[in-house]
C-alpha cells in the first residue's frame, strides 16, 4: 500500500524489494494525484484528490469497524481499543469539526476532556496553556519517542461493547466516512475504494501482513501529522504493526535526515530526543528531567535522568559535576517557535545577523522561495557551505528579487561566503539511512582545493571563536570555554577523527575510556558519558559497529551484521507484537520473536532480529499494583516506549490538532469541507503577515480566483532543490527544464500547447515552466464539479547546467501545529498559456490577483469556520469593500 | 607486445579460422590490452550514496588519488549492488567541473564575487561570529526569563551531513547559546 | 576444408563467436531486458555514461514524455523509451481510422468532452523500455565494416575498436535498427568522429564483471548472462505473465530465425514493438549478400566466358 509517496520514483533502488514482494505474489496499490512512475507498476492505482487522505483512510476505518474485519485478538491484547474515555470527551461530529476542549481566541485545545476515564485529571486550562506552548515548539518531534505517559491502570472493557471504550468512539467519529463521503470528497469511485478495502483487509491478519509506505505526500500538509496518525490506526486495526511484511515505512529523502533528527540540528530537540529547555516549563535541572520521565510514569522514559547527565557530560566533560547539575544552566532557552520559517520572518524583519547553511538551498527548496531570499538579502552575513554555487549563495546577483528591482545589489548589505566543500566520499562518517540503520563511509579521496568536511569548518570555527573568548570573564562565555572540544587530529588539513566522535557519541565510561554496549549501562552520577543515548551500541566493545559489512548473502535475511540500528540494533520496531499474548508467533509464516521458554535459565526472548523487549520478561509477567518504569510494562504489552505498553487508537496526550485524525481541507482549497462546518486544521500554525499572503477558500469568497489545486514533487533524474543534480552533466540532461503537467481538459480549457510555454500564479508568485499535456493528470469529479490538478517538480533554479523557475516560489508558509512542517503538497494557483511577464510586469500580475480575490485587503485566511467565533471575513465582498471605503 | 610481420592483420587472417577478418584476427592492440579500470585501481573503498536515505552502499574505486568509479556494493543487503540514476552519477557529483574548489566572497554591496584563502575567510567568520553573538546576546528575554542565548545566529543544514558533524554543530551551537539551529527534517 | 562463406555466416541461426572464428569460445553473453519490470530511473543511461566517459546528449526538453535523450546514439548508448498509452477502448472503436504509430510520446491532447470519457476509462498504461545495441548474431554494422575496427568477441557481441575505426560511416546505415553513429561531438570529448555504440561492456565482461547498466538496474529489468539461459529465462517469464493474464507480453529478438539470426540483447515487451520504436521485423541489411555473391560471380564467370569465346572467336 503506497500512498502519499512515489516510491518508484523518489526511492527507485528501495522500490526493487516492491517489485521482488510483487514478484512472489504482492497486491501493490498506489493511491496518489497523479499518475507516476509508481502507479505504472503498480496493480491498481487510485487518483484521489490532493489533500484528502484522512477522508480516505477513514473511509477504510470505517468499512474495516462496520464490518468488523479488525484482527481482533490482536487488537484486544496491543492497542487501546478496550480502554475506556472520560465522560467529558465530545468528537467533532458534536461539534461540527472540533474537540471538545477548544477556545477559539489561542486556537488550541484544553485535552483535560480526551483523557482515560478516571486518569488523574488534569486542572482546567493548563492543558491549554501547554498545547499554546507545544504549537510554538513542535514539540510532538520530541515526542517522536516519548510515548505516552499514563499512571495507575485505566478501566478497559475487552468485550469493546462500552460506549466509551476506544473501538466504538472511533466506530462512531469514522462512522461518516461512507464510501459515498470518499467518492464525495476524494473523487474516488466507490469500486475503486471498495477494492482497496477488500485488497488490504484481505492481505492482513494472523497469516498474512500489508505494508504501509508513505514519505512527504504525507508529511507536508497542515494536517500532516494525522494523516500518519490514520495510518497507523489502520495498521494497528488490521495487526500489521510490529510485524515482519507489516508496518509503517516512512521513505526519508535524504541521506541522513533520519541521524538529523536523532542528533539534531533542530530548534527544539537535544541528541537522543530529549528537549530543549524552555524558559517557562525547564526552570531546574529536575524539572527538565520530570518533563521527559513522568515520574510514576511507565515505559522506558523513566531512565530520561541518565540519559540527560551522559548528554551534559559529553558536551561539559569536567565541568559537568552533580554540584552544578552538570551544567544544566549552560543549556540556552527555548521561550517558542524558533523554527526555520519564524526565522526567515524574523531576518526579512532585520532580528538575525549572521545565517549558516550547511548543503541546504532554501532560496530553492523552501517553501516561499521569495521570503527565504528576501530574508538572506537583510542579514549582515551568510555563510553557505556547498559542492556548488548554489541559489542561496548568488541571491544577491540573479534571484528573480533582483530582476524584479526587489533586491539591488548595490544597496544589499549582505557578506557571503561560500565555502566548498567536501564530498561523501571525501570525508569519513556516518549516515544513517530511512531504518534507523547507521551505515560508515571510509574516505576514499582527500577533497580537492579548499573543500573541506563539515567536522573540519565546525572543529575549528570552535576552536577560533574559543580562542578569542580565551581571556574572557564573562559569564556568558563559560559554556564555550568550558565545553569538551579536544579531538584527536590527523593529515595535513588537521581534520578532527570521526571516529573519536561517534565513540563519544556511543557514551564510555568517563574513568577508563570503556565504550558502554547499551544505554542501560549509562549512570545518572556522572560516572559514564554518551552524546545520543539511542545510538549507544554503536560502539560496542570499542568496534565500529556502524562500518560492518558482511555480505547480505552470507546472513538471514534481516542481515543484523550489516551497518548497526539504534536502538540496540533492532531492525524491526516493537516486534514483541509479532508474537501472540502467549509469546508464540501469531503464524509460523509471520514469526519473527518468540518467547522460548526454554533458553536461558527461566526462558528468553528469541528471533530472526534483536527481541524489542526485556529478554528475559516473560509472556505471564504482570506489574505489580504501583510499579512504575520499565518493570510497569507487562509480559504481553509490546508497544513498551508507550505508557500503558498498547499502541494508541486514540491519542490523548500529546497532538495538538486532536486525539483522532480528522478530515480538514487543506489551508487552500476550492471545496468548503463537506463532513464539517470547519474547513481546515483549526489549530494549524500560520504567520499572518502581508508578506505571507495565503490564496481564499471557502467560505470566504474569492476561492475561484484561484481556481486549481497544484502539487509540487521530485523526479527520479533529480534530487529536491537540485544543488546535488542540476550541477551534474549525466542528471541534467534527464530532465533539462522546468515543466508543469496539465491534463488534456485544462490544457484545452486554458489554451495551453504542449511543448509551449506556461506560467503559474499564486498570491506569492507567478512562475513559468514549459507545458507537459499528459493523461497521467486526470481531472475528478469532486462534490459535484470537476477539479483540475496541475503537477509541478521544484528542481530548478537559476544555477547549474540546466536552470528553470523554483516551483517553491508559489508556495505560502503554513505549518503543521505538531510539527511546525509546511503544507507543501498542496496550494490553488491559477495558468496561464504562455511566457511569464518579466521584470515588475511579474509583480503586477500577482497584484492584480491579491486584488481580485480580496487578498490585497487581508493576507490571511479565516481559521475557525465554526461556531460562534467563526472569524470569516466578509470584508472581501466587493460590495463591502466599497462600504469600508477600500480603493 | 611484441609485434612481427605475422601479426599483419591480413596475414592473421589468412591463417586462422577467421577467414572473413571479423573475429579474433580483427583484434587491435588496444584491444587485448583491455582492462576495466576496477581492476586497476589501486584501492576500493566502502561508502554510501550521498541522495535519498535508502542508504546504498557503494564502492569507490581510487587511482592515483582520483575517484575512478563508483558503483552499488553487491554484498550489501540494502541495494545488493544496484543504484538508481542520482547513485550512478554520484562519480559525476564528486569530479562535475561546475564544482566549487576555492572561497568564494562577496562585500557588501559588492556587484561581483572576489577570492579569499581559507585561513582569512575562517578568520573572519569567526570574527563576525563572536561579533554577532555578543550584540544580539540575551540573558534575559522580554518577559525576564532566563534564556542565556543569542537570536542573531541561525542555522540550516544537516539532513546530507554526517552524525558526527552534527554532533559537532549542534554541540557548538549549543555551547554558544545559538538556538535556530534547522535542517531538512523541519521541511 | 570449410567454405570461404558458411551456409549461415551472414543468415540464420548459428553461434557467432564460433562462426568469427574463435575456437572454443566461452558462452554467448547479451542481455534480457523485461520492460514489464522497468521503472524508467535511468539509472541503466547514466551507469554506461559513467563507465564509458561517454558524453553528455545536450540539455533540450522534447515533451516526449519523461524521454529527453530520444533514442540510441553515439552518446546514449542505453535509452529508455517513455510510451504513455491512452486507454485501449478509446483506439478500438476507431478500427477504420488512422493507425497510431505508436511512437514515443505523450497522446496529442484530446477535447474537453475526450477528457470526460477518460474520467471513466482509467486503462491508461505507461510503458518504459530500455533500448540497447542488440549484437545481432548477423551484424551488418560488423559486415560493412572496411577496416576491421567493428568486431565479434569471444562473448559472441559486437565491439567497435577506437584506434582501428576510421570513421567511414559504412557502418551506420546498415544497421536496422538504427543504433551505431559516429560521435559529432561535443569538442574535446574522447572519440570524436568515430563509431560509437554500446560495447555490452567487453572490459568488464572480460573480467568476470557485470555490464554498467545490468549492475545498476534497480529491478532487474536488464539482466546479463549466458544467452541460451537468457531465453530460457525469457520464455518462462513470458508464460508466467501469461498466467498472470498479461496476454500482451511478448518477446523481442530473442528468436535465432529471424532476420538477424537472433538478438544478443533481446526484450520482453508489453505491446508490439513499434509502439516501443522498435523496428516490427528487422533483418540484417547484409542477407542478401551470398545471393548477390552467387549471382555477381555467375556474371562475372558469364563476362569472362564471353570474353574468352571472344577472343578465341577473334583468334579463329
Amino acid at each position: 500500500m503506497i500512498q502519499g509517496s512515489n516510491m518508484a520514483e523518489a526511492h527507485p533502488v528501495g522500490f526493487q524489494w516492491v517489485m521482488e514482494a510483487k514478484a512472489r505474489g504482492a497486491k501493490v496499490i498506489h493511491v496518489d494525484p497523479r499518475f507516476t512512475r509508481t502507479s505504472a507498476l503498480a496493480d491498481q492505482f487510485v487518483p484521489i484528490r490532493v489533500g484528502t487522505d484522512i477522508a480516505f483512510l477513514g473511509g477504510v476505518i470505517n468499512h474495516v469497524l462496520q464490518n468488523e474485519l479488525d484482527f481482533r485478538e490482536y487488537v484486544v491484547a496491543y492497542t487501546n481499543a478496550a480502554t475506556i474515555l472520560s465522560e467529558d470527551f465530545q468528537d467533532t461530529d458534536d461539534l461540527d469539526g472540533l474537540f471538545s476542549g477548544f477556545d477559539p481566541e489561542t486556537r488550541t485545545y484544553d485535552p483535560a476532556s480526551w483523557q482515560y476515564a478516571d486518569a488523574g485529571q488534569k486542572q482546567e486550562g493548563q492543558g491549554r496553556q501547554q498545547h499554546e506552548e507545544q504549537r510554538e515548539t513542535a514539540s510532538a518531534l520530541q515526542h517522536e519517542t516519548h510515548g505516552l505517559n499514563v499512571e495507575g491502570d485505566p478501566p478497559r472493557d475487552p468485550t469493546l461493547q462500552h460506549p466509551r471504550c476506544v473501538y466504538q468512539v472511533l466506530k462512531r467519529h469514522y462512522s461518516r466516512y461512507t464510501p459515498e463521503l470518499v467518492e464525495r470528497v476524494c473523487g474516488v469511485s466507490q469500486e475503486e475504494f471498495l477494492e482497496v478495502c477488500r485488497a488490504w483487509t484481505e492481505a492482513s491478519g494472523r497469516e498474512r501482513t500489508t505494508a504501509l509506505v508513505y514519505s512527504v505526500g504525507w508529511t507536508q500538509h497542515s494536517v500532516g501529522v494525522q494523516y500518519i496518525r490514520t495510518g497507523a490506526i489502520l495498521q494497528l486495526l488490521l495487526g500489521n504493526m510490529g510485524r515482519p511484511g507489516g508496518g509503517i515505512m516512512a521513505l526519508r529523502g535524504h541521506a541522513s535526515i533520519q541521524g538529523s533528527t536523532d542528533i539534531p540540528t533542530l530548534f527544539n530537540i537535544l541528541p537522543g530526543y530529549l528537549p530543549m529547555p524552555n524558559a517557562n516549563q525547564h526552570e531546574s535541572f529536575q524539572d527538565w528531567i520530570d518533563s521527559v520521565r513522568h515520574p510514576g510514569s511507565k515505559g522506558f522514559w523513566d531512565n530520561a535522568g541518565a540519559y540527560a547527565v551522559n548528554l551534559l557530560k559529553a558536551y561539559w566533560g569536567d565541568a559537568a559535576t552533580a554540584d552544578n547539575d552538570f551544567c544544566f544552566d549552560y543549556l540556552p532557552r527555548i521561550t517558542g517557535d524558533h523554527g526555520t520559517y519564524r526565522t526567515v520572518m524574523d531576518m526579512i524583519d532585520g532580528k538575525v545577523k549572521g545565517y549558516f547553511l550547511l548543503g541546504q538551498n532554501p532560496a530553492v527548496g523552501s517553501a516561499h522561495g521569495r521570503a527565504q531570499r528576501l530574508g538572506m538579502a537583510n542579514l549582515d552575513w551568510l555563510v553557505v557551505r556547498d559542492l556548488f554555487e548554489i541559489e542561496s549563495a548568488t541571491f544577491w546577483k540573479n534571484s528573480p528579487e533582483v530582476e524584479t528591482g526587489e533586491i539591488v545589489p548595490e544597496e544589499c548589505r549582505t557578506e557571503v561566503f561560500l565555502f566548498p566543500a567536501a564530498s561523501h566520499v571525501e570525508k569519513e562518517g556516518t549516515f544513517t539511512q530511512t531504518q534507523r540503520m547507521l551505515q560508515w563511509r571510509t574516505k576514499a579521496v582527500e577533497p580537492p582545493g579548499d573543500a573541506r568536511s563539515e567536522l573540519w569548518f565546525f572543529y575549528h570555527l570552535g576552536r577560533m571563536v574559543r580562542e578569542r573568548l580565551a581571556d574572557s570573564t564573562e559569564e556568558r562565555d563559560r559554556p564555550l570555554l568550558d565545553l569538551a572540544w579536544d579531538y584527536p587530529l590527523h593529515g595535513e588539513h588537521d581534520e578532527p577523527s570521526a571516529e573519536a566522535v561517534l565513540k563519544e557519541i556511543n557514551g564510555y565510561e568517563v574513568a577508563t575510556g570503556r565504550p558502554l554496549s547499551s544505554f542501560t549501562e549509562m549512570k545518572d552520577d556522572g560516572s559514564t558519558l554518551g552524546g545520543c543515548w539511542i545510538y549507544t551500541g554503536v560502539y560496542a566493545d570499542g568496534v565500529n559497529q556502524a562500518a560492518r559489512r558482511k555480505p547480505g548473502r552470507e546472513q538471514s535475511y534481516v542481515a543484523p551484521e550489516w551497518g548497526w540500528a539504534w536502538p540496540a540494533n533492532r531492525r524491526n520496531l516493537y516486534n514483541r507484537a509479532s508474537a501472540d499474548p502467549d509469546g508464540n508467533p501469531w503464524s509460523e509464516r509471520k514469526r519473527l520473536v518468540w518467547w522460548d521458554p526454554d533458553k536461558g535459565e527461566n526462558g528468553e526472548w528469541t528471533g530472526d532480529d534483536v527481541p524489542d523487549f526485556e529478554r528475559t520478561k516473560p509472556p505471564t509477567y504482570r506489574p505489580d499494583e504501583g510499579q512504575g518504569g520499565i518493570a510497569a510494562i507487562a509480559g504481553n504489552d509490546p508497544f513498551i516506549m508507550q505508557g500503558d505498553g498498547k499502541g494508541s487508537l486514540f491519542v490523548p496526550q500529546g497532538l495538538i490538532d486532536g486525539p483522532l485524525p480528522t478530515h480538514y481541507e487543506p489551508v487552500e482549497s476550492p471545496f468548503r469541507n463537506v463532513l464539517y462546518g470547519q474547513q481546515a486544521n483549526p489549530t494549524r500554525k500560520e504567520y499572518d503577515r502581508d508578506d505571507n499572503p495565503m490564496n481564499p477558500s471557502p467560505p470566504e469568497l474569492h476561492s475561484d480566483v484561484y481556481p486549481f489545486v497544484f502539487t509540487t514533487s521530485r523526479l527520479t533524474e533529480h534530487h529536491t532543490a537540485g544543488g546535488m543534480s542540476r550541477y551534474l552533466q549525466y542528471l541534467a540532461e534527464l530532465q533539462p527544464e522546468m515543466f508543469v503537467e496539465v491534463s488534456p481538459a485544462l490544457a484545452a480549457e486554458r489554451g495551453l500547447q504542449h511543448g509551449g510555454w506556461c506560467h503559474v500564479v499564486t498570491s506569492r508568485a507567478a512562475i513559468e515552466g514549459r507545458v507537459l499535456v499528459t493523461e497521467r493528470l486526470r481531472p475528478l469529479r469532486v462534490d459535484g464539479r470537476t477539479v483540475h490538478t496541475v503537477w509541478l517538480p521544484y528542481h530548478w533554479g537559476s544555477g547549474g547546467f540546466v536552470t528553470g523557475d523554483s516551483a517553491n516560489d508559489l508556495l505560502g508558509i503554513a505549518l503543521d501545529p505538531n510539527v511546525l512542517i509546511q503544507e507543501s503538497k498542496v496550494g490553488t494557483c491559477d495558468v496561464l498559456p504562455g511566457r511569464r511577464p518579466r521584470g515588475r510586469a511579474v509583480l503586477d500580475l500577482v497584484a492584480s490577483y491579491k486584488e481580485r480575490s480580496g487578498v490585497d485587503v487581508d493576507p490571511g485566511t479565516p481559521i475557525v469556520t465554526v461556531g460562534p467565533d467563526a472569524d470569516v471575513h466578509d470584508h472581501r465582498d466587493p460590495v463591502m469593500r466599497k462600504e469600508d471605503g477600500d480603493p | 607486445m611484441v609485434r612481427t610481420p605475422l601479426d599483419w592483420p591480413v596475414l592473421r587472417q589468412l591463417r586462422g579460422p577467421d577467414v572473413l577478418g571479423r573475429g579474433p584476427a580483427a583484434r587491435s592492440r588496444d584491444t587485448e590490452e583491455l582492462t576495466p579500470r576496477t581492476k586497476t585501481a589501486d584501492r576500493v573503498v566502502g561508502s554510501v550514496c550521498p541522495y535519498c536515505a535508502v542508504g546504498c552502499a557503494q564502492r569507490v574505486f581510487v587511482k592515483d588519488e582520483k575517484v575512478v568509479q563508483i558503483e552499488g556494493d553487491p554484498d550489501s543487503p540494502v541495494n545488493r549492488g544496484r543504484l538508481c540514476p542520482k547513485g550512478s552519477a554520484s562519480k559525476n557529483l564528486v569530479t562535475s567541473p561546475l564544482r566549487q574548489q576555492t572561497i568564494r566572497y562577496r562585500a557588501p554591496y559588492a556587484t561581483e564575487w572576489q577570492e579569499l584563502d581559507l585561513g582569512t575567510a575562517m578568520e573572519m567568520v569567526a570574527d563576525r561570529v563572536v561579533k554577532a553573538r555578543n550584540d544580539t546576546w540575551q540573558d534575559i528575554d522580554e518577559k525576564n526569563r532566563r534564556v542565556r542565548r543569542t537570536l542573531g545566529i541561525a542555522s540550516l543544514g544537516g539532513a546530507t551531513l554526517d552524525n558526527e558533524e552534527n554532533y559537532l554543530i549542534k554541540k557548538l551551537f549549543t555551547a554558544m547559546g545559538a538556538i535556530q539551529i534547522e535542517n531538512q527534517a523541519r521541511i | 576444408m570449410k567454405p570461404l562463406i558458411g551456409e549461415h555466416s551472414l543468415f540464420g541461426p548459428v553461434d557467432p563467436a564460433a562462426e568469427a572464428g574463435y575456437v572454443d569460445p566461452p558462452a554467448r553473453k547479451g542481455f534480457f531486458t523485461d520492460t514489464s519490470v522497468c521503472i524508467g530511473c535511468k539509472a541503466c543511461e547514466v551507469a554506461c555514461k559513467e563507465w564509458n566517459e561517454i558524453p553528455d546528449d545536450g540539455f533540450s526538453l522534447t515533451g516526449m514524455s519523461y524521454d529527453n535523450t530520444v533514442s540510441l546514439s553515439a552518446n546514449t548508448w542505453r535509452h529508455v523509451a517513455f510510451v504513455e498509452q491512452p486507454a485501449a477502448p478509446a483506439a478500438a472503436t476507431d478500427g477504420a481510422g488512422t493507425v497510431d504509430l505508436g511512437m514515443p510520446g505523450p497522446p496529442p491532447p484530446t477535447s474537453p468532452e475526450g477528457a470526460q470519457a477518460t474520467e471513466e476509462l482509467p486503462d491508461f498504461r505507461w510503458l518504459m523500455s530500455s533500448d540497447v545495441c542488440k549484437h545481432c548474431t548477423h551484424a551488418a554494422c560488423l559486415d560493412v565494416c572496411p577496416t576491421g575496427s567493428l568486431f565479434r568477441t569471444e562473448f559472441g557481441t559486437v565491439v567497435v575498436q577506437p584506434d582501428i575505426c576510421n570513421g567511414c560511416g559504412y557502418c551506420v546505415p546498415a544497421c536496422p535498427y538504427g543504433v551505431i553513429e559516429r560521435r559529432t561531438g561535443p569538442e574535446g570529448a574522447k572519440n570524436v568522429g568515430i563509431a560509437q555504440k554500446c560495447t555490452l561492456c567487453y572490459d568488464r565482461i572480460g573480467d568476470g564483471q557485470r555490464p554498467a547498466c545490468a549492475q545498476a538496474c534497480p529491478t532487474e529489468s536488464i539482466q546479463y548472462g549466458d544467452v541460451d539461459e537468457l531465453r530460457e529465462r525469457a520464455k518462462a517469464r513470458v508464460e508466467q505473465l501469461h498466467e498472470a493474464g498479461v496476454m500482451d507480453a511478448r518477446l523481442y529478438g530473442a528468436d535465432p530465425d529471424d532476420g538477424v539470426g537472433g538478438a544478443g540483447a533481446f526484450f520482453l515487451l508489453l505491446d508490439e514493438p513499434e509502439v516501443y520504436g522498435l523496428p516490427p521485423d528487422p533483418v540484417v541489411t547484409t542477407r542478401d549478400l551470398p545471393h548477390m555473391f552467387r549471382r555477381a560471380s555467375a556474371a562475372a564467370a558469364a563476362l569472362l566466358v564471353g570474353a574468352a569465346v571472344a577472343f578465341a572467336g577473334r583468334r579463329g
